[in-house]
């Protein structure tokens, strides 16, 4: 993902003078080394200094340029937390703040690099959106909307790399609505950024047990798609929600609210990180099973 | 900048009334940083009023407040160059106005909402990057206050402003030598020299008399120009009344009625 974004980002930038990067030591690969080199003075590194990357970004948004801040998710939300509230939010800047890696994918650098809140976190503020695509494809399109939205700051969750290509065949990409990647009748699986690989492995596996299952990413977190989701609770006897992100404030609670208010009569399975901090290491697989989000514990789980 | 020259007698008669329309909307609310707004009234003066070209809405000029809560000034001139109205100083912190004790991005003349500490300069550093970016010659000013210079976020945007050789920021710190909680030279002892800092993050440094329109207006005048400007003004809190001079309690709070009588003959006196 951070190469279609790098390599997006590239063409919007040549498209688009007003294309700003900054980044705080961490450069995405791919495109961004042509991109430093052709736009040298739109390609700005603040070094390990992430409040200054946002305010940097801020003070370029107004000037009306549209500028992209990057670096790894857990630095470019938490640590200038207070700027992209003040500065992006609060202004209403079309700022994107990139958060690469985000979740568990550094599964080996520990909790200071892992990301289990930043769903509940980014959505909390006003005039945010957020955005987290599925796959290098719903990548390309979540980063070229970004590069040329002027609603407000977006943060815009990607992964990192070697994610598979899972939306070929999908129904275009729409800021704001659910994007179904298959339909069935019997179960939908609501879901969203890089952890959907496990969920298209799961619908397979219950469409070979014989189930008719719809596949959804959820790409845009907010504005929530509520009336997409009241039609998947309405349409499918059983929704099952999987998501990369504590329990709280992410997709699944906000499902359960939805449920609620629509008075649903499906049955709703939530699987999600825990609320705790992982302690262990090895693969991004490894960490997810470590907090029950395993095919094999969500299939037996959903039965 | 606007001129090669500076009428400082004309400043000083503008400060003084300025400072006088600060007491009278102080009258009509509880509190709205009147220490701090008169330490920085010569400076965001000589800002607008000698430095940049065209203040006002079309000026390719920009000024941004990073000590927000000094804001109070900065209406005050916005409202005599004609870009705020008297119905909008009138209506200050009231449900029916539109300004408030911090400055708001959206408000005539605001070109960015602060408040919170250490966040002005990395704003200003990013303007300053569109500005050379758009091929424009604007030139971005700001004031920070000194308590404002214990903030890490600062010193992130001070070194990327010399690393990005961004010689179109002129920063001045509103250096009155107080905070909340107490002198600043007191706590924070080693935050002195002040000057000698920027200097050594690569900035261009000027220590002035930030009283001192002249002083102010010759700071950015000579300047060399091949690196951002750091001025570091020292200033009196609360300065032109007497009992607010150096007084914390007058960061926040508004003259009684007997205050702001004794205010008001002292700085008649000072005309």
């Amino acid at each position: 993902m951070r190469n279609t974004f790098s390599e997006t980002l590239y063409a919007e930038a040549t498209a688009n003078p007003d294309v700003y990067i900054v980044v705080a030591d961490i450069s995405p690969a791919g495109s961004m080394a042509k991109f430093s080199s052709e736009y040298p003075e739109r390609f700005i590194n603040v070094g390990v200094a992430e409040q200054s990357m946002i305010g940097i970004a801020a003070g370029l948004a107004l000037k009306g340029c549209q500028p992209f801040a990057y670096t790894i998710a857990t630095f470019s939300l938490y640590r200038p937390f207070e700027m992209i509230r003040d500065d992006l939010c609060y202004q209403n800047l079309p700022v994107t703040v990139v958060g690469m890696g985000a979740g568990v994918i550094y599964s080996t650098l520990g909790g200071t690099h892992h990301t289990q809140e930043d769903i509940a976190i980014a959505s909390a503020l006003p005039n945010m959106q957020v955005l987290a695509p599925c796959d290098p494809l719903e990548c390309i399109e979540a980063t070229r909307w970004c590069a040329r939205q002027k609603n407000g700051p977006v943060y815009l969750r990607i992964g990192k790399a070697g994610e598979p290509v899972l939306t070929a065949q999908a129904e275009p990409w729409q800021f704001g609505k659910l994007r179904y990647l298959r339909r069935g009748s019997d179960v939908c699986i609501l879901t969203y950024g890089v952890i959907t690989a496990m969920a298209t492995d799961i619908a397979d596996k219950l469409a070979a047990q014989g189930r008719s299952v719809s596949l959804v990413s959820a790409h845009t977190l907010k504005p929530l798609d509520r009336d997409g989701i009241s039609e998947a609770l309405r349409q499918h006897p059983h929704v099952v929600v999987i998501e990369e992100h504590a329990p709280q404030g992410g997709l699944a609670s906000q499902v359960k609210q939805i449920a609620w208010d629509v008075r649903t009569t499906c049955r709703l399975d939530t699987f999600t990180l825990q609320d705790a901090f992982i302690h262990n290491y090895g693969s991004t697989n490894d960490l997810l099973a470590a907090h029950g989000l395993s095919p094999e514990r969500i299939l037996a789980a959903i039965g | 900048m606007s001129s090669t020259s500076f009428d400082a007698k004309a400043a000083k008669s503008r400060c003084q009334r300025y400072r006088r329309r600060i007491l009278d909307i102080s009258q009509r609310v509880s509190a709205l940083h009147i220490g701090g707004a008169y330490s920085c009234t010569e400076i965001v003066d000589g800002i607008y009023n000698g430095l940049m070209r065209e203040p006002g809405l079309s000026s390719p000029d920009t000024f941004l407040m990073s000590k927000g809560h000094g804001c109070m000034i900065q209406y005050v001139v916005l409202e005599d160059l004609g870009v705020l109205t008297r119905a909008d100083l009138d209506a200050y912190c009231t449900p029916h106005g539109r300004l408030g004790v911090h400055p708001d991005y959206g408000n005539p003349g605001i070109e960015a909402s602060t408040g919170s500490l250490g966040h002005g300069l990395s704003m200003v550093v990013g303007m300053a990057l569109a500005e050379r970016g758009k091929r424009r010659d604007g030139m971005i000013y700001t004031v920070l206050s000194d308590g404002e210079t214990q903030e890490g976020s600062t010193w992130e945007a001070v070194l990327m402003a010399s690393s990005l050789k961004l010689t179109n920021i002129v920063a001045f710190i509103d250096n009155n030598d107080f905070q909340s909680l107490g002198r600043t030279s007191e706590t924070h002892p080693s935050l002195y020299p002040l000057g000698a800092k920027f200097e050594a993050f690569g900035w261009e440094t000027a220590e002035i008399d930030g009283h001192d329109p002249a002083a102010i207006f010759r700071a950015v005048s000579s300047r060399k120009g091949d690196r951002p400007l750091m001025v570091v003004a020292r200033t009196t809190k609360g300065k032109g009344v007497s009992y607010m001079e150096n007084a914390p309690i007058w960061h926040y709070r508004s003259p009684n009625k007997d205050e702001y009588a004794q205010a008001i003959r002292e700085l008649e006196t000072q005309a």
